[in-house]
């Protein structure tokens, strides 16, 4: 697909489903936030707070919004991730750590895509 | 006559009861959870659930709190003798269950029984017993500061702890975590993961005798609330979790709000060496050098130190691939509870899937898949379960399949050039909790070993988890050490009496 220069590139998105889910989060419980977890267990999930829960370090990156909730990084873990699009998503089940739930039995999860040599050279840090 | 396979838990004829539903375990006993709500317990090896245990709220860890905090001074008084009796009971009283035990273990995790007889059951009696002897061993110290003057040291337990253990070796990690905080005092509050709650209740049941009550407390529950309500409480002197880094990150600012000590261990992505002496025989140590790689597959890939980086020095790369391909393609995936199966099901649904989106990943990296890459299709009674086969992805170490832990049965490999290739490409990581050193030469293994910046770098042999090698994790692998007497010193305070036997004032007033 071809994309026009004024279109931005974005380093996190959301699904419909983890849109919906995130309004029904912000609803009930005002605003969240998403942390990209490594290592272990539960690790490569986001997992989701109530915003302000976890606390953000200085080395942490914002990589972007989904639903007007900040979505982090570690800064070490951005290196070794930033060639990847992260795609945030809901799963069946409920969550396994200790993230909220999106909604019912469901969890969040992240998915990505290596981003194209174009998209690369239009992100801001390439 | 020795059971080539065993019956499921709670069918006819199995080593295994089970009860329809479960409840928790609090100062000794069976309580039902405050909100009266339960939750489903799936195995994974068909997909199905087989009980229900405890959905537990904030309310349940305070009932466990409550009677931790009643059990905490007497036993905190216990002599070291009746301490040590106590684990060494809890360790007989294990071993005596010891089949039970791996069954179940094997029917909630997917594990296989030919680890769970030989090494996660086994490992959990030793464990006992390593800190029952430990804890005769611990000796305050005492300073003369001068001649009438002393300083005595004391270890005083810290009280009350949590403890939050993780879905890979449920029973394994439990007692790693249990076995030192008793023996230093402790009484403790202990969740379960939420994929894997059960065969620990099981454990209670065969332990509830030989333990004072209060001592041990089991809550089973959602991560997010229990496990909240556990690290926040400002009733635990100290949290212990396992798990991965934003939840260890979490559960050091909750320990931070309370001003207590925690320790964490946060998994890794552990390289796996291999230089090219190893092939200079083809011998029995070449075949222990295969296995080694092939160790990767080893409880389905679901441990903190899966070597799970293969760098194999690129002049055999060829000849020893084909060896450990060879082996690969001969690992028999199935029912974990066959004893000839060598692989069963991974731990849940959510894992399954996360391990196929990063094999996704890895080929839009460019890896090159040389063996599995999908979910394994079992037939039967296994239809519903989550098995993966065997993979191998074959790229370089920039790549996201080499920095990230998958937690499934997942190798990526790659090739190194020389000694000082292997280091930087092994030390290029987040992590550092273990490390696997192939080579027939000694002094080759210890330059790499002290190299290597990793809690453990295991030397022609790797998987081994004996007590009394220290275990834990440099870099963001997580902080502390597991499965050694100096836990003890993690689980105890320090008291020191300053004792003056002068009887002269000091003239200041």
């Amino acid at each position: 697909m071809k994309r026009t220069a004024a279109e931005p590139v974005w380093r996190v998105t959301a699904t419909p489903a983890a849109l919906e889910a995130i309004s029904h989060l912000v609803a009930e419980r005002g605003s969240v936030m998403f942390f990209q977890s490594g290592g272990c267990c539960d690790g490569s999930l986001p997992i989701c707070f109530d915003n302000g829960e976890f606390i953000i370090g200085g080395h942490d990156v914002l990589l972007g919004t989904v639903g007007r909730c900040p979505f982090y990084i570690d800064g070490r873990q951005y290196q070794v991730w930033r060639h990847t699009q992260l795609i945030l998503d809901v799963g069946d089940g409920a969550p396994e750590g200790f993230s909220l739930p999106a909604g019912g039995d469901k969890h969040f999860v992240t998915r990505s895509r290596v981003f194209s040599a174009e998209e690369r050279a239009a992100l801001d840090d390439p | 006559m020795t059971t080539d396979v065993f019956v499921a838990p709670g069918r006819p004829g199995s080593l295994v009861e089970v009860k329809p539903r479960y409840e928790n375990f609090i100062g000794g006993a069976w309580v039902a959870p405050v909100k009266g709500q339960y939750m489903a317990n799936v195995s994974p090896v068909n997909g199905k659930p087989f009980c229900e245990v405890a959905k537990s709220t904030a309310e349940d860890v305070e009932l466990a709190l409550d009677a931790a905090h009643r059990a905490k001074g007497a036993w905190g008084e216990a002599s070291l003798a009746e301490r040590a009796a106590v684990l060494n009971r809890i360790a007989d009283a294990i071993e005596a269950n010891l089949e039970m035990l791996a069954v179940a273990e094997s029917w909630e995790n997917g594990k296989p029984v030919r680890e769970t007889l030989a090494a996660d059951i086994p490992l959990c009696v030793d464990h006992f017993r390593y800190f029952a002897g430990a804890t005769r061993s611990l000796e305050g110290r005492l300073t003369e500061i001068d001649k009438d003057t002393v300083a005595y040291h004391f270890h005083e337990p810290l009280g009350v702890v949590g403890q939050i253990v993780p879905f890979n070796f449920p029973l394994l990690m439990a007692a790693w975590k249990i076995a030192p905080a008793l023996a230093a005092g402790n009484c403790t509050v202990l969740k379960p993961a939420s994929p894997t709650p059960w065969s620990i209740l099981k454990l209670a049941e065969v332990i509830a005798d030989v333990v004072p009550p209060g001592v041990i407390n089991i809550v089973t529950g959602p991560g997010g609330e229990i496990g909240k309500a556990l690290a926040t409480s400002p009733r635990i002197a100290k949290i212990g979790f396992t798990g991965e880094t934003t939840t260890g990150r979490l559960i050091m600012q909750y320990a931070a709000e309370n001003i207590i000590p925690s320790t964490v261990e946060l998994g890794g992505k552990s390289p796996n060496i291999f230089f090219e002496d190893v092939m200079a025989e083809d011998d029995e140590f070449l075949d222990k050098a295969v296995e080694g790689l092939v160790l990767y597959a080893f409880n389905k890939g679901e441990v903190c130190t899966c070597p799970s980086r293969a760098l194999v020095q690129e002049s055999i790369y060829d000849r020893f691939m084909e060896r450990a391909l060879g082996r690969i393609q001969k690992i028999i995936q199935g029912n974990p509870l066959d004893r000839a199966t060598m692989i069963g099901p991974q731990v849940s649904a959510q894992q399954l899937e996360k391990i196929a989106s990063y094999v996704e990943i890895g080929r839009q990296e460019g890896a090159e898949c040389l063996i599995g890459g999908q979910p394994a299709e079992l037939k039967g009674e296994l239809a519903g379960g989550y098995y993966f086969q065997p993979t191998v992805l074959k790229g370089n170490n920039k790549m996201r399949v080499f920095q990230e832990e998958i937690f499934g049965p997942v190798l990526a490999v790659t090739t190194f050039k020389d000694e000082a290739d292997a280091v930087e490409i092994g030390n290029d990581t987040l992590y550092g909790l273990g490390a696997g050193v192939w080579t027939r030469n000694g002094n080759l293994a210890y330059r790499m070993g002290r190299a290597i910046k990793a809690g453990r770098v295991w030397t022609n042999c790797y998987h081994l988890y004996p007590a009394g090698a220290a275990f834990g994790g440099y870099k963001i692998s997580g902080v502390g050490r597991e499965n050694h007497q100096m836990m003890l010193e993690h689980y105890s305070q320090t008291k020191n009496l300053l004792v003056s036997y002068s009887t002269k004032p000091l003239g200041f007033f």
